[in-house]
């Protein structure tokens, strides 16, 4: 095979073509992809450089049996553990972090003949933000315009399979960490339905709406990867006991006859005119290929964003109660503080200067919501109106296939625009969190550029647990158009 | 509603968060903000709406109480910041 060096922008499923063949090896993919990353990465740092080189060099594991994924290169968001390897949450108090063990996802990964790349993925720290500018690394610019950023939380996951200094990415998903940043680097990145994978060895963010998912360059890869991990884990009792399917076979170029919805919540004030068109022309494409589409409401959208930010918050202050000083991470002895009590100065020390900004003000949020008082006027209600959103989505799919919309109102924002204003970064988001409140999957797709060239992405939505739904209209959206081939320009 | 400063050293306090004098500042006029726009969901009705904790149907789940493999004590105390014997070391509690 000629120009090896060029492997890193082929599809998983193209190489696993290639080695089945026997006309390349796995060493080849991983040489090219760390010729990608040692080229190019120092302007995009979609991964991050520790201080502690042996985290710094990509590696593999042992690759056993001819598995799906065999020899196929995986990268990692820096909170999904792997055993040995620092595992940092993009966090100053998890500085240092070597998990003693896999999480579910990586054994799986693994066991499928996939080699773990030892660079981990930029992210906002703890998965908190929608920009990745949150990362005590410094944030990762958008392979598009390196003027902007990558969308977040998985920034670095996005920007690296957009860039071809990675086949396929694992990220996270609360409330858009993947679909979001997938559509502002023009990539595939998909949520699977609460329950569809383990979490087990995923740092915790907001456990009721946490999910892991692949982020890919195509709808394929997304199919192959979520079939190797997803499925019942006895480390995980959110994980359900239901049969994986073989998503692949969902990837028919068919859509004649799906019912999908279009609710018209998600086009009103605050969408950028430009997404607006590109989605709705893409609408329309699928509507040609066959699909019958209606205008439908989702009449609670407008309230998801205030219930994410009471209940992920909620959540996160209670999960990002273990970082103390203790068990792992930064330690900060404090002398003055509070007198004759050193070990809560130390946790006190340990928790204000490990967390950043972002950080600080969501466990803040969090506990303030959850504390004497205001307990039932905030997180309890928020619960309530939690309910009602996912009561529109039931209703909806009572006489609909999917729905779809935008992934984003706007298109990859200026680096630096949002930062002082976290209101404004929160509303990021708006279109993606209710899948999460529902626990639904939802598939973010290329679905074309605006007049600057930067990529727009469409959400198609499905009921609980049918992720083939997904899989089958953004796999026909995806053959019969050409946004998915086109790469960024990179100097 | 208005957060002040004193109410942000609270909870801060509650968080185990140290917090400098600017961050005090600047947090209460963030949170103020972020308040004023979650009380949105004030407007809704939400009487006899059952609050959702959880998207899954299921109830707890159980196995069997048999003990399994799990971490060594040294994989445990691994990342410890400090550690003694067999123990995580933590400041002296009692003077």
């Amino acid at each position: 095979m000629k120009e090896k060096s060029k492997l890193n922008q082929f599809t998983a499923h193209d190489l696993s073509g290639l080695i089945k063949d026997k006309k390349i090896e796995s060493a080849d993919i991983l040489s090219s992809i760390e010729g990608r990353i040692k080229d190019i990465d120092p302007g995009i740092k979609a991964y991050v450089r520790r201080e502690d080189s042996s985290s710094n060099t990509p590696q593999s594991e042992p690759a056993l049996k001819n598995g799906i994924l065999q020899g196929i290169p995986v990268s990692l968001k820096d909170n999904i553990c792997t055993k040995g390897n620092n595992t940092e949450c993009c966090s100053m108090i998890l500085k240092g972090f070597k998990p003693p063990y896999n999480a579910t996802v990586v054994k799986r990964l693994i066991d499928a003949g996939a080699r773990i790349l030892g660079l981990k993925c930029n992210m906002d720290e703890f998965a908190f933000g929608s920009s990745t500018e949150n990362s005590s690394f410094g944030p990762t610019c958008n392979p598009w315009d390196r003027q902007r950023v990558v969308g977040g939380s998985s920034g670095g996951c996005a920007a690296a399979v957009a860039a071809d200094e990675a086949v396929i990415a694992l990220g996270s998903d609360t409330g858009g960490s993947i679909r979001q940043p997938a559509s502002f680097c023009g990539v595939v990145g998909l949520k699977p339905t609460y329950g569809r994978v383990s979490r087990f060895g995923l740092i915790a963010f907001a456990s009721s709406l946490d999910q892991i998912g692949p982020i890919t360059k195509d709808v394929r890869d997304a199919a192959v990867a979520l079939k190797v991990i997803a499925g019942l884990d006895a480390l995980d009792s959110t994980s359900l006991n239901l049969p994986v399917p073989d998503y692949t076979k969902s990837l028919g170029n068919d859509i004649k006859g799906i019912r999908i919805g279009i609710p018209r919540e998600y086009f009103v004030e605050g969408i950028d005119e430009e997404v607006k068109k590109v989605v709705l022309t893409a609408v329309d494409k699928l509507r040609d290929l066959g699909a019958r589409v209606s205008q439908i409401s989702l009449p609670h959208t407008e309230y998801a964003v205030p219930v994410y930010y009471i209940i992920a918050t909620a959540e996160a202050s209670s999960n990002l109660a273990r970082f103390d000083g203790v068990q792992y991470g930064l330690r900060v002895e404090d002398k003055e503080g509070i007198p004759g009590n050193r070990l809560i100065n130390m946790y006190k020390a340990t928790r204000g200067q490990g967390f950043g900004q972002e950080a600080k003000r969501r466990i803040i949020l969090g506990t303030y919501v959850l504390s004497y008082g205001y307990y039932e006027a905030y997180y309890l209600r928020a619960q309530k109106v939690r309910t009602l959103i996912k009561q529109d989505f039931d209703r909806a799919f009572d006489s609909l296939d999917c729905i779809i919309t935008p992934t984003s109102p706007t298109v990859a924002f200026k680096l630096g625009e949002r930062v002082k204003d976290p209101l404004k970064m929160y509303l990021s988001d708006i279109y993606t969190i209710s899948a999460n409140l529902a626990g639904i999957p939802a598939i973010s797709i290329p679905c074309g550029f605006s007049k600057e060239n930067l990529p727009v992405g469409m959400q198609i939505l499905a009921k609980s647990f049918n992720e083939e739904m997904l899989f089958r209209v953004a796999y026909t959206y995806e053959q019969n158009t050409d946004w998915h081939l086109r790469k960024p320009m990179i100097g | 509603m208005a957060i002040d400063k004193n109410t942000v050293k609270y909870v801060a306090h509650l968080a185990r968060i140290k917090l400098n004098e600017d961050e005090l500042d600047l947090l209460s006029s963030q949170l103020e903000s972020i308040i004023d726009f979650i009380d949105k969901l004030k407007e809704l009705d939400i009487s006899g709406v059952q609050p959702t904790s959880s998207v899954l149907a299921v109830g707890n789940v159980f196995r069997e109480d048999k003990p399994r493999a799990s971490l060594t004590a040294e994989e445990s105390l691994s990342n410890a910041p400090e550690k003694k014997d067999n123990f995580f070391g933590v400041p002296k509690v009692i003077e």
